[in-house]
């Protein structure tokens, strides 16, 4: 695993226990031995200086060789508590002291050269110090002269093996405590970064999911805080413009929907009276009965117009409301065939008995706009079929044109589209198909718009059953 | 020839129905408000009422509910297709059928004569006089008694009470009732079917919250029993 897989936390926990462990060690590791240097040189000094005070008070040896009594005594005064002594004369050596063999071999040649010498090492596993020294005679003009005895002194350094022993304890002990404390000082500090992260993740996921209103708390004045007022600053300049673009979206909605209602009472009073036109339009001569036919036919286009307007912008508002019903799907897409007149242009396949819970009305305006886009824009036969599968019923409305183009499919629910732009308005699709979506959606089906395996366009729509009332 | 009674506030929406009603052969008589209305009626009687639910003053729904204390003429309310609350609420008023304006004349005109036809029943009914327990239909002179009292029903309830009671414990859906009642069939509103059961329960029912005449089938629609 790299440093980067670790996460900002396990890399923070690393960093602090190794400053920690570094640290001590250093620290523990440098006071270990410069304290076990001072204790181990003043027990040394002190041997030392005690020995060779010892050693010149001794009483003259007279003669030599000393006898083994001689030394023996040498030896009594030397061993003091648990000092233990070897006095050696030549080959011989005091025998209530210990065997010069026990002796370091480099320290006894140090001796013999009459040097003052000490040194330690391991006795039967006990640190012991070794101090050595020879015996001094004073002649009679007071100077001295080694005498050959050699006089050591095995000071164990128990105690002193003790204390250093408590002092690497201790120096363990402060290294785990501050490895510990460096986790925990770790933990501490990864918490305190990773928080605001941790709270800025939150925020910018919630933004990002849409609520506009999300803000990050700013504590300090640190970088973190930093990041986080110019998160909310930039929050804010989105929740401002999208709040304004929906603002102006709304407006604009509105405003069609104002104005389709204003435009509904002329045309109410136009559509009243366009059948009188009609009639009328008969007996009036040459141009007169063209510009009444014009006016009824535009009449009604018009009131088409300004009532898919209305109907758009009712789901622009979220206003639309189904009313469902259980129908007979076939029968009802018969009867939307009949009351237009397209039962003999259109080839059906509409099996009985396929019940389904929808709005009468809105199933016909599906019908009816997929119904008459495939009339206006496919070419025959257009066939309409019915199936009802698995919860769902299916609808679909095909015709034998040359099909749909890619970049009409993609287009081909949109408002007031145009497949061909040259197409005049009158008899273009409008708004017919977004409707018809809508619609759709409505029923929380789907209408979906594809070209067949043969030629031809083909809309699909899908719509749950719903459950009978 | 009919006589209508045609309230609307819009002058021009006003003249341009009376001038299509009128070349149907209609003898028509047009107010701008419900007040003015309501006190022509009072003195003139006639056969239909098509009336504008938004009206200044009186509204329309007030205006039907004052005809339908008083007479049992058909209604046809003027709605606009965005306003479902309000069409039910007319229907709740009293309102026998509704069209959504702009309405061509040809449209107005075929509802007015699916009310009138409804209105003025069957003319030949072979049984004169039905009993259904406390309900007594007589189908050759059009009343309806329930404990020998009469119980007024409007045009559209009435033939909805025909219609279910001539085949009793028989399910009709809404699209029949519809079809049989309304002419309308798939492409009516089933809320007019539903708003006039209601009423009608109200009017001959014991407890509408468990009717026992006109019975909801649940997910396919109303019958007449079983008693």
């Amino acid at each position: 695993m790299t440093g980067w897989a670790l996460g900002l936390r396990g890399r923070l926990l690393l960093a602090f226990a190794m400053l920690g462990l570094t640290t001590t060690a250093l620290v523990a590791g440098v006071s270990y031995g410069q304290a076990r240097t001072v204790i181990l040189q003043k027990a040394q000094d002190a041997a030392v200086l005690s020995l060779v005070d010892e050693v010149s008070r001794l009483d003259p040896v007279r003669q030599l060789p000393p006898s083994p009594e001689q030394l023996n005594a040498i030896a009594a005064v030397v061993s003091t508590g648990p000092d233990a002594a070897v006095v050696a004369y030549g080959d011989g050596y005091a025998p209530s002291g210990l065997h010069p063999s026990e002796l370091p071999q480099p320290l006894r040649a140090a001796v013999r050269e009459g040097k003052v010498v000490w040194q330690r090492f391991s006795r039967d596993g006990t640190p012991t110090l070794a101090i050595g020294t020879q015996l001094m005679a004073t002649r009679g003009d007071g100077s001295t002269e080694p005498t050959g005895i050699e006089v050591y002194r095995l000071h164990p350094l128990d105690d002193e093996q003790h204390s250093i022993e408590a002092l690497a304890a201790l120096a363990w002990s402060t290294g785990a405590a501050s490895l510990v404390l460096a986790v925990l000082l770790a933990l501490l500090a990864a918490r305190g970064v990773l928080r605001p992260v941790r709270e800025l993740g939150r925020a910018a996921r919630r933004l990002g999911e849409g609520d506009l209103r999300t803000r990050a708390a700013v504590q300090g004045g640190d970088e973190l805080a930093g990041v986080a007022l110019i998160f909310n600053q930039t929050a804010e300049r989105l929740e401002r413009q999208v709040g304004e673009l929906r603002r102006m979206e709304a407006d604009a909605r509105r405003f069609v929907a104002d104005v389709s209602h204003e435009l509904r009472t002329p045309l109410a009073a136009m559509t009243a009276v366009t059948d009188v036109l009609d009639e009328e339009s008969e007996q009036l001569p040459g141009d007169a009965g063209k510009a009444a036919r014009l006016v009824s036919q535009e009449t009604k286009n018009l009131a088409q117009l300004v009532e898919d307007l209305i109907e758009i912008s009712r789901f622009d508002a979220g206003t639309a409301a189904l009313s469902r019903d259980d129908i007979d799907v076939a029968a009802a897409i018969r009867a939307t065939l009949r009351s237009r007149g397209w039962t003999e242009e259109v080839t059906t396949s509409l099996p009985d008995g396929v019940v389904a819970r929808l709005d009468p009305r809105r199933l016909d305006v599906i019908v009816a706009n997929l119904v008459g886009n495939a009339l206006r824009h496919g070419a025959a036969p257009v066939t309409v079929s019915l199936r009802a599968a698995a919860g769902q019923v299916e609808v679909a409305v095909s015709d034998s044109g040359p099909g749909l183009a890619p970049d009409v499919l993609a287009h081909v629910f949109d408002r007031f589209y145009k497949a061909d732009s040259a197409r005049s308005r009158s008899d273009g699709a409008g708004l017919g198909l977004a409707i018809a979506l809508e619609n759709a959606r409505l029923h929380g089906g789907t209408l979906v718009a594809g070209n067949r395996s043969a030629h031809g366009a083909v809309f699909t729509l899908r719509v749950p059953t719903g459950d009978p009332a | 020839m009919s006589r209508v009674l045609l309230v609307e506030d819009h002058s021009t929406v006003r003249e341009g129905l009376r001038i299509a009603l009128t070349r149907q052969g209609h003898s028509v008589e047009a107010f701008e408000s419900g007040e003015r209305a309501l006190a022509h009626l009072a003195a003139t009687p006639a056969d239909v009422v098509v009336l504008d639910l938004m009206l200044p003053g009186m509204d329309g729904f007030e205006v039907c509910r004052r005809i339908r204390a008083n007479q049992d003429l058909p209604i046809i309310m003027l709605t606009a297709r965005d306003d479902d609350m309000d069409v039910v609420a007319g229907l709740e008023a009293g309102a026998d059928d509704y069209v959504v304006k702009p309405v061509q004349a040809r449209v107005l005109e075929a509802r007015i004569r699916a009310v009138l036809r409804r209105s003025n029943g069957r003319a030949a009914e072979p049984a004169a006089e039905e009993r259904h327990r406390e309900l007594t239909i007589d189908r050759a002179a059009l009343v309806v008694r329930k404990d020998g009292a009469p119980v007024g029903l409007a045009p559209t309830e009435l033939r909805l009470l025909l219609e279910l009671s001539a085949t009793p414990g028989q399910v009709f859906s809404r699209q029949q009732l519809l079809e049989a009642v309304w002419d309308q069939g798939y492409l009516g509103d089933s809320r007019l079917v539903d708003a006039c059961v209601q009423r009608l329960r109200a009017k001959i029912e014991n407890d509408t919250t468990a009717p026992v005449y006109v019975q909801t089938v649940r997910g396919f629609g109303y019958r007449f029993g079983p008693l």
